[in-house]
């Protein structure tokens, strides 16, 4: 038996082992050598963000079977917790501030999860759309949240962490990189947990996990949790270091659905998924766009050109989703796997 | 030389007869009972009545399952066993009756503590997580024996890390006792049905638990593969000493796995007794008679 798993670890393990190592390099190495401020402000930050988000309700959606339209509440709460916390307590440290604000999405999360105790599929994701309308009330409703502004636009503290100030494009790059990195290998090592097993368990057959011992409702809510916590931190990424602003209308339902195709596209119950989605999503419509730009050069107005772009992404999106409805990860993963049959 | 071998083979049997006795200490003492389980009645259904609206399942059924005895219920399709084995599980609430696990009493088992009351059992459906290897859907099965912490599994801390190694050698030991070990980094939902249903088998056994409900376990299988699963059904009574109750319609299979059997029809039980009693008493076979001759009727008519 011992010989069998340890053949098993030695074939996925250095594997995984040296892909991670490789992204690592190229982020930390080489992008910050290369990279211009465009790069930086416009592709790498918000693709971390929303990778992150992606990552967070992947647990909840991809592993514990649990469907949400919530995310994007869940980063505001994240977001707006995060902004009070620094306007009002100064004296905490950044990291403990989004910590808090983690925490504080979480508990948002466990309480839009306890319809999750009755409801399942299409009619929980109706009941996480009303925690969508509800944070999007509260925020537009309650000017405290908001420090009173009259436009409900409210500027994100500075980056500082220790006295090194992550201000510049570069700074929040990394910044983004250590937190998703922290993150995410906290994700990794859940899924791979006891816990991690009983949250698939949950998905694939509830009454056997009941009768296996798993502990149903706790778990259900633990998802939720740990997802909002997820979503909500990488919510502070988005406001704090990408568009260093926060407004309500930034967390709208179209996020919570952006959110929800980097997932499905990603591949459901994966973590690269998230990623991978997030890279099509993000990336792929600024390359579009320049593509577009240099291709019909001036000719045509800009509004034709973004039609046309979302156009190109929606067919690509039914394309992927055709060829593999597990996503872009089992898309990658058959490539890989003939590549390397090629190679023996 | 002789004599050494003779000196070696009582004490190896020794060994053998204490890993078994740990074992049902350990199990007696989680469950506060007694250390000698052998005589005990493990479970006792008394009076036991479900319906649907207006429809009876069965009614007030009696039946009482012994440490490691193989108990089969059987009877004709839509007798009431799968709705038994339900009821006994907590699934469906029983209008009527007492169910006994050990020393607890219920009019409604709670199945989210069945695998605490050291109860297990498979489904007549595959009831597998299909997106887990099958190592991992085995070591689901000990969901109930965890206590290591959210913290502690993310940590990596001793004490789950201990644990998980416990969990892994539990669940290694399953997976050569039912020869599994060519599988066992599948995906489960990837697998032939037989083999899917050793697994849910692997995986009900690996809590260790003192009552097995197995529903069809053999339902659609080649006479191989059922005479197979008989073998790992009987492996898992001799190692575990698990009392088994056991739904199957090939009753060939039943009369010779079990020691005793318990006969249904239209949700009433009919008989109970050795399988040689039981397939000579007369209502039995005129339940089963009857079923053949409606079944022959059938195929004349088709």
């Amino acid at each position: 038996m011992a010989g069998i798993a340890s053949v098993g670890a030695q074939r996925t393990l250095p594997a995984g082992v040296t892909s991670v190592a490789l992204v690592a390099l190229v982020a930390v190495g080489i992008v910050p050598l290369i990279g211009t401020s465009y790069l930086y402000e416009a592709i790498l930050t918000p693709f971390l963000a929303l990778a992150l988000a992606g990552l967070g309700l992947n647990l909840l959606t991809g592993y514990a079977g649990l469907l949400s339209l919530g995310s994007a509440a869940f980063m505001a709460v994240g977001a707006y917790a995060a902004f009070n916390l620094s306007l009002r307590l100064p004296f905490l440290p950044l990291p403990v501030v989004i910590l808090i604000a983690g925490g504080v999405a979480a508990l948002t999360g466990v309480i839009a999860g306890l319809p999750a105790l009755r409801l399942r599929g299409f009619y929980l994701a109706v009941s996480t759309l009303a925690v969508q309308f509800f944070v999007a009330w509260a925020l537009n409703r309650i000017g405290w949240l908001s420090n009173d502004s009259p436009s409900g636009i409210v500027s994100a503290p500075r980056l500082i962490v220790a006295g090194i100030s992550f201000e510049d494009a570069r700074g929040r790059y990394l910044f983004s990189l250590a937190v998703v990195a922290l993150l995410s290998f906290a994700a990794w090592r859940l899924v791979r947990s006891p816990t991690g097993r009983d949250l698939v368990a949950i998905r694939d057959h509830e009454i056997a996990a009941r009768i296996t011992g798993v502990r149903v409702a706790r778990t259900k809510l633990l998802a939720f949790a740990l997802s909002s916590f997820i979503v909500g931190v990488a919510g502070v990424l988005w406001a704090f270091a990408y568009l260093r602003t926060l407004e309500p209308a930034g967390f709208n339902l179209d996020r919570s659905f952006q959110i929800l195709f980097i997932v499905i596209i990603g591949g459901l119950g994966t973590l690269r998924g998230a990623f991978l989605g997030a890279g099509f999503i993000v990336v792929l419509p600024l390359v579009l766009a320049r593509l577009g730009a240099a291709m019909l050069g001036d000719g045509f107005d800009s509004g034709t050109l973004e039609m046309c772009q979302r156009m190109v992404l929606g067919t690509l999106i039914v394309a992927v989703l055709i060829r593999e409805p597990a996503g872009l990860t089992a898309l990658l993963d058959r490539a890989v796997g003939r590549l390397r049959g090629r190679a023996d | 030389m002789q004599d050494a071998s003779q000196r070696t083979v009582p004490v190896l049997r020794r060994q053998n007869r204490s890993e078994v006795a740990q074992l049902s200490d350990a199990r007696s003492s989680r469950r506060g009972g007694p250390a000698r389980e052998a005589d005990r009645t493990i479970l006792a259904v008394e009076g036991l009545s479900l319906a649907f609206g207006g429809t009876v399942a069965f009614a007030e059924i009696d039946l009482s399952v012994k440490a490691h005895e193989i108990h089969a219920v059987i009877g004709p399709n839509g007798a009431g066993k799968s709705s038994l084995i339900n009821a006994i599980s907590g699934l469906y609430a029983p209008q009527a009756g007492r169910v006994r696990i050990g020393d607890a009493s219920f009019a409604r088992v709670p199945s989210r503590q069945l695998a605490a009351l050291g109860v297990a059992r498979t489904f007549q459906n595959l009831a597998l997580f299909a997106g887990l290897s099958v190592r991992d859907n085995i070591l689901s099965g000990l969901a109930g024996d965890r206590t290591a912490g959210l913290a502690a599994q993310l940590l990596g801390l001793p004490s789950a890390r201990r644990e998980a190694r416990e969990h892994l050698a539990r669940a290694a030991a399953v997976i050569e006792l039912l020869e599994l070990g060519s599988f066992a980094e599948r995906r489960a939902g990837s697998l032939p049905y037989g083999i899917q249903k050793r697994v849910e088998l692997a995986r009900a056994l690996v809590a260790r638990p003192r009552l097995l409900l197995l529903d069809e376990p053999m339902a659609g299988m080649t006479a191989t593969e059922k005479s197979e699963m008989s073998g790992f059904i009987r492996t898992a009574r001799e190692t575990y000493g698990t009392a088994i109750v056991l739904i199957e319609h090939d009753i060939g299979v039943v009369m010779r796995l079990s020691d005793r059997v318990t006969v249904l029809d239209h949700g009433r039980r009919i008989a109970t007794g050795t399988p040689a009693e039981v397939q000579a008493n007369p209502k039995v076979i005129a339940a089963y008679l009857g079923l053949e001759s409606e079944d022959v009727a059938d195929e004349d008519a088709a």
